[in-house]
């Protein structure tokens, strides 16, 4: 595998959290790799999110648990990450919600403890009397993504990879049923062995292959407050939220309805946010009426791809079978040191080494109906201009 | 159900969770809705009035205290009095200050004072959601959105603020907040000045304050002349009043009650400084336009030094279907006859009336050479600990080297990473930058570092002043408390449809339980949500 200006051994395409984590495990290996952007790193839902790391029930899990208390050293550059989860009610139908998930989580072997209202109040020392108690994950936890995404990218830099930012695939060529290279605006590359990791643009990269990716893309909203005291756990979330509190302070928080959207092949033309905001702020404030007199400062949205069934695509092609498509189906961050490792395991090995991940295969969707969009009201709005 | 089989069946068509049709109309309607009662707005309100059109026109000032201290939306710089205290008091002062209200008032105009513009939204790419085009108000107890037929931007500008050793302190503002302060709000805390710039709004920001019976020490001049109108500069000079020029300020000794002198040098650096006693250093180098709210309704922002820096792409008039600009945040030069011009002009045009044509003459202003002669003199006479975001605490040195933040460990690899390094993958983003090194992420949102932060990463990349990068403006344009900004009134549709992340009812079932009974079990249970 030698160094050519005009290739690597491995390009991925896409710099967000899935695609640069791929690209640094595959450093890590030896492997020369190119990441591919059409923009700058981790600009889209990679770092336009609540920063969670909890994901109990993806078979990475195990994993991702396992590497993410080890990222700040195996990267090199800090990635914020905080232990552990506290999840607070707010009604008792929320109660009633979280004290399932801890059961569920228990019969995995996830410690969570049920916690009531005073409790609470002592971990969350900005929750309020409104609070009916929660559940605390002794698992889990949360990093900052943008900080996250860059350490990814500059530890793959640290390891020999290459990075090309504001260059994005066009087409992928073909040959012998073999991916060979990829065409971009400064020319084309070539490769070995493919990775697809274009977040919503993954499927119109694959038709012209005869792969179809069925994914649909969605916007949804944040908000984020000036800092708040700093507290215990910052992994604080519930009455509908997800978020966390920032190091710095900022408590930042989306959730709620979100807008199905068409997908432009070049990426977002724009990402616009709502009077969400006003919906947002007043769960927050619900959940945290200690923090209620503090300002929102900024609010954003982000653009995320789902598959149907809302479960990750990771998956080495047949056809061809060099390529190796990767989507997170919109839970991608926390789940990256793993799904990361997944991938490198796919390119290098053609399976995966440390969990069994079949379920999450392309071929779920071989019937999946035409109009599989519209039979969950998960098309576009006529009005979205 | 096997796996394969719950892909095509069990749906219903919808999706309960997705936005459609949860999003409220606004609260009150009106023909036309204008933003910002500076001359362009009150002319554009008073055009709209006469023409038979129901006109709500808001403005922001008087601001609270809260907002002035945390220099929203001038650089107030802590020297306000404690009158700004009473709201209810100010509102009166306000109007008092300007006769056009009363006229606003006789002509039929709905005119709110103290409330805040933080929002617009109108359908466009990648929203759709939206019932009506809307804009969002507050005041100092709750929010609200206001729908229009037509709206004018008549929001002025905004203070230019560049760092240097002591601008945090009390007393030290821009022109902006302190032209508010000595007219509209008489409510200045300062006796005597240090005017930092020569150009005409220096000059005019050093008579106002004589005028009002304050000292002014000195004008300061990084320049070898004085910038501005010679007679004005003559006036000054006559009243005794220098302007220092080839001179720039090197720093400010303060005391408890802030600022309490200004040192100033040659640009050279070389010499001893000079100590010029004052209780105020206004920063009168620059205005910026207040684009925040076409900015956040995905109207196009452009570079133009002789407007302004980032400018709207659009002149006065149209900026986007039924928004209108007009005055100052259209671009900058223009003086309050010309201003109120544009502001009838495009209350017709927003009301398909015919329309006089603007005189859209080129300036030959070279703002940002300006700007960029000062911050050139100012990194010179300034060491580079200093903090160019004072909310965030960030330094040039920080900054330029994209280091994080002082709570976050710095492992050794970071001195390896530098803005040199960043621009190896392409060119300066603020946006990326911001979020490494939290410059511009503070509660000003920005205002006293968004042009100097873009200005020295343009410097730092050796890239032309006009191509420092812009940091966008995200809604709330002005910072609003959560329970202020809280929908208290919430549809029910709202309510009932909503979930934390998207409510797909597959998506969190545990790997292993995937395809068996107990899949059906948890989606029963949870019913699609993670966490409710």
């Amino acid at each position: 595998m030698t160094k050519s200006a005009n290739g690597a051994s491995v390009i991925v395409i896409g710099a967000g959290v899935t695609g640069l984590s791929a690209a640094w495990w595959l450093a890590r290996s030896g492997v020369d790799v190119i990441v591919l952007d059409k923009g700058v790193v981790g600009w889209e839902a990679s770092s336009r999110n609540g920063g969670g790391a909890s994901h109990y029930q993806s078979p990475l899990f195990d994993e991702e648990q396992r590497l993410w208390p080890m990222m700040d050293e195996l990267l090199g550059y800090p990635t914020e990450y905080q232990r552990e989860r506290v999840i607070i009610a707010v009604s008792e139908r929320q109660l009633h919600h979280y004290h399932y998930i801890a059961g569920m989580c228990g019969d995995m072997g996830y410690q969570v403890d049920k916690i009531d209202a005073q409790q609470a109040r002592e971990m969350v020392p900005l929750a309020g009397d409104n609070c009916l108690g929660g559940i605390h994950l002794r698992f889990g936890g949360h990093a900052n993504p943008q900080r996250t995404v860059q350490a990814y990218a500059w530890a793959t830099q640290d390891l020999g990879g290459r990075i090309i930012q504001h260059c994005p695939a066009l087409r992928i060529e073909t040959s012998a049923g073999r991916a060979t290279g990829v065409v971009t605006p400064q020319g084309t590359l070539s490769c070995d062995a493919l990775v697809v990791a274009a977040g919503p643009q993954i499927s119109g990269l694959m038709a012209p292959l005869g792969v179809d990716v069925p994914l649909a893309a969605a916007r949804a909203e944040m908000i984020v407050t000036e800092p708040a005291p700093l507290m215990r756990w910052g992994g604080v979330d519930g009455n509908g939220l997800y978020g966390r509190q920032t190091l710095r302070g900022n408590l930042a928080y989306g959730g709620g309805p979100h807008e199905w959207l068409d997908t432009d092949p070049a990426g977002p033309t724009a990402r616009p946010s709502t009077p969400l905001a006003r919906n947002l702020a007043r769960r927050v404030a619900e959940l945290l009426p200690g923090a209620a007199h503090l300002n929102v400062i900024r609010s954003w949205s982000g653009i995320i791809e789902n598959t149907p069934d809302g479960r990750p695509i990771i998956d080495r092609l047949t056809h061809p079978e060099n390529v190796t498509i990767a989507t997170m189906s919109g839970v991608g961050f926390g789940l990256s040191p793993a799904s990361g490792h997944a991938i490198r395991d796919l390119v290098i090995d053609g399976q995966v080494s440390f969990a069994e991940i079949d379920k999450l295969a392309l071929s779920r969707f071989a019937d999946l109906a035409p109009d599989w969009r519209s039979q969950r009201g998960w098309e576009a709005l006529a009005s979205a201009a | 159900m096997s796996v394969a089989d719950s892909n095509n069946e069990g749906f219903t068509g919808t999706d309960a969770h997705a936005v459609n049709g949860k999003l409220p109309g606004a609260d009150a309607h009106y023909d036309l809705v204008v933003v910002g009662a500076g001359p362009a707005g009150l002319a554009a309100a008073l055009e709209a009035a006469a023409n038979g059109a129901s006109v709500l026109l808001v403005d922001e000032h008087p601001v609270s205290a809260a907002q002035m201290g945390n220099d929203v939306p001038y650089w107030f710089g802590g020297r306000m009095t404690g009158a700004v205290a009473a709201k209810a008091r100010m509102i009166e002062q306000v109007f008092m200050a300007e006769p056009l209200f009363e006229q606003a008032f006789d002509a039929g105009i709905e005119v709110q004072l103290g409330v805040y513009a933080w929002g617009l939204w109108r359908n466009r790419a990648n929203l759709g959601a939206l019932p009506e085009a809307m804009l969002g108000l507050a005041d100092e107890e709750r929010s609200w959105t206001v729908g229009f037929k037509a709206i004018v931007l008549a929001t002025g500008a905004r203070d230019l603020a560049l760092a240097f050793d002591g601008w945090a302190q009390p007393g030290v503002m821009g022109a902006q907040g302190l032209h508010a302060l000595l007219t509209r709000y008489d409510a200045f805390a300062g006796r005597r000045l240090v005017v930092l710039g020569s150009g005409d709004l220096a000059l005019d920001t050093a008579q106002l304050a004589l005028d009002k019976g304050l000292e002014v020490a000195a004008l300061v001049e990084v320049a070898d002349a004085p910038q501005g109108d010679a007679a004005k500069a003559a006036a000054l000079q006559a009243a005794g009043v220098p302007i220092r020029c080839a001179s720039v300020i090197r720093g400010a000794p303060s005391g408890i009650d802030g600022v309490r002198a200004a040192v100033i040098g040659p640009v050279s650096g070389e010499g001893p400084g000079e100590t010029l006693e004052c209780d105020t250093i206004c920063m009168a180098v620059g205005v910026v336009p207040a684009i925040e709210l076409l900015d956040v309704a995905g109207g196009r922002i452009v570079t133009d030094s002789a407007r302004g820096g980032h400018v709207p792409q659009a002149l006065a008039g149209m900026a986007l279907p039924d928004v209108f600009i007009a005055g100052d945040c259209a671009g900058l030069g223009h003086g309050r006859e010309a201003a109120a011009a544009q502001g009838r002009a495009a209350a017709r045009q927003a009301l398909g009336l015919d329309a006089p044509a603007l005189d859209h003459e080129a300036q030959a202003a070279d703002r940002l050479a300006y700007r960029q002669a000062w911050l050139r003199a100012l990194v010179a006479a300034t060491p580079d600990t200093v903090h160019v975001c004072q909310c965030e605490e960030v330094s040039r040195a920080d900054l330029l080297g994209v280091q994080p933040p002082q709570y976050l460990a710095r492992p050794e690899k970071l001195g390896c990473r530098s803005l040199e390094t960043l621009l190896h993958d392409g060119p300066p983003d603020q946006e990326q930058i911001k979020r490494l090194t939290r410059a511009c992420m503070g509660a000003c949102q920005a205002r006293r570092c968004r042009e100097q932060v873009g200005m020295l990463l343009a410097m730092g990349a050796n890239l032309p002043i006009d191509q420092a990068p812009r940091a966008g403006w995200r809604a709330p344009v002005r910072p609003l408390a959560l329970k202020v900004l809280a929908d208290w009134d919430e549809a029910e549709a709202m309510r009932e449809g909503w979930d934390v992340w998207f409510g797909i009812p597959t998506q969190w079932t545990p790997y292993r339980d995937i395809g068996t009974e107990r899949e059906a079990m948890h989606r029963e249970a949870l019913g699609g949500n993670m966490h409710l």
